[in-house]
């Protein structure tokens, strides 16, 4: 499985708007609905699933890395949005620091193996200091797609 | 499971355990497993076939995406290795990170 397998490069925000943890998440969840990912009347609830998700243990997870996500049963597909703040966002992560790139991610509730395949791409990205440094320096939805392609051929990157 | 003791050497020992839980080792059991292996001194590193990550830091662990059967190796290294193993053991044979185990799916 590729990186840009399940990310909607259409819902990538390259400035966050907000920089409160539930706002991020509510811009992100919306972005991918825009992009038509979520199908009609399904926003709402799976915002509310992964912000109810979010407060049952914190998804940032230290680095300036925030993955919130949720498998809920409206999701037909996996997919995955990427956001970035260059102010930082209060996600409540384990090393305290503010976070500066999510990637949030759902899936369906029954495909929990595709969802974990789909984390361990995204965390053998993010857990490289380049990726994170140069996701962090994106700054339109277009140099996103153009950085995770690239990882996704590069394993070196 | 093996225990190489010496009263001056360094303790490793070794387990084998299997992920029971049907949604795998997802992230809130990759952060209890983290939990737990933290409240021990001892270094502990865990495999799956391809790889060999820190069982302390939640992001490696989160890249063994070990789906339910998966096998994977615990290794740990210090005085308190073989405690550290029981209590892993303990959490994901005996609990399964407290999550449903697919054996009513088989069932039907």
């Amino acid at each position: 499985m590729k990186f840009a397998d399940f990310v909607c490069f259409k819902a990538a925000i390259a400035e966050l708007s907000v920089t409160d943890r539930d706002g991020v998440i509510a811009e992100l969840v919306t972005s991918l609905d825009k992009a038509g990912k979520l199908g009609k009347g399904n926003c709402e609830k799976i915002i509310k699933a992964v912000i109810k998700r979010e407060k049952e243990a914190s998804t940032g997870i230290g680095k300036g890395v925030a993955v919130p996500h949720v498998k809920h049963p409206a999701v037909k597909n996996m997919v995955a949005a990427v956001g970035l703040s260059s102010g930082g966002i209060d996600f409540s992560a384990l090393d305290k620091k503010p976070v500066y790139s999510v990637i949030l991610l759902l899936s369906p509730v029954d495909e929990p193996d595709k969802h974990l395949q789909a984390m361990e791409n995204i965390f053998r990205h993010l857990q490289k200091e380049r990726f994170r440094k140069f996701l962090r320096q994106c700054q339109s939805p277009e140099y996103i797609e153009d950085l995770i392609r690239e990882a996704d051929e590069n394993p070196s990157l | 499971m093996q225990t190489g003791q010496d009263s001056l050497e360094k303790i490793v020992c070794e387990m084998t355990v299997e992920i029971k839980n049907a949604d795998g080792l997802h992230m809130r059991p990759a952060m209890q497993f983290v939990d737990v292996a933290s409240r021990f001194e001892c270094d502990i590193s865990v495999s799956n076939n391809e790889n060999t990550v820190d069982g302390k830091s939640i992001m490696q662990m989160s890249m063994l995406a070990a789906s339910c059967g998966t096998r994977l190796k615990i290794k740990a290294e210090g005085t308190d290795a073989q405690e550290s193993l029981n209590a892993l053991r303990e959490l994901v044979e005996d609990k399964h990170f407290d999550e449903p185990t697919p054996n009513k799916k088989k069932k039907q």
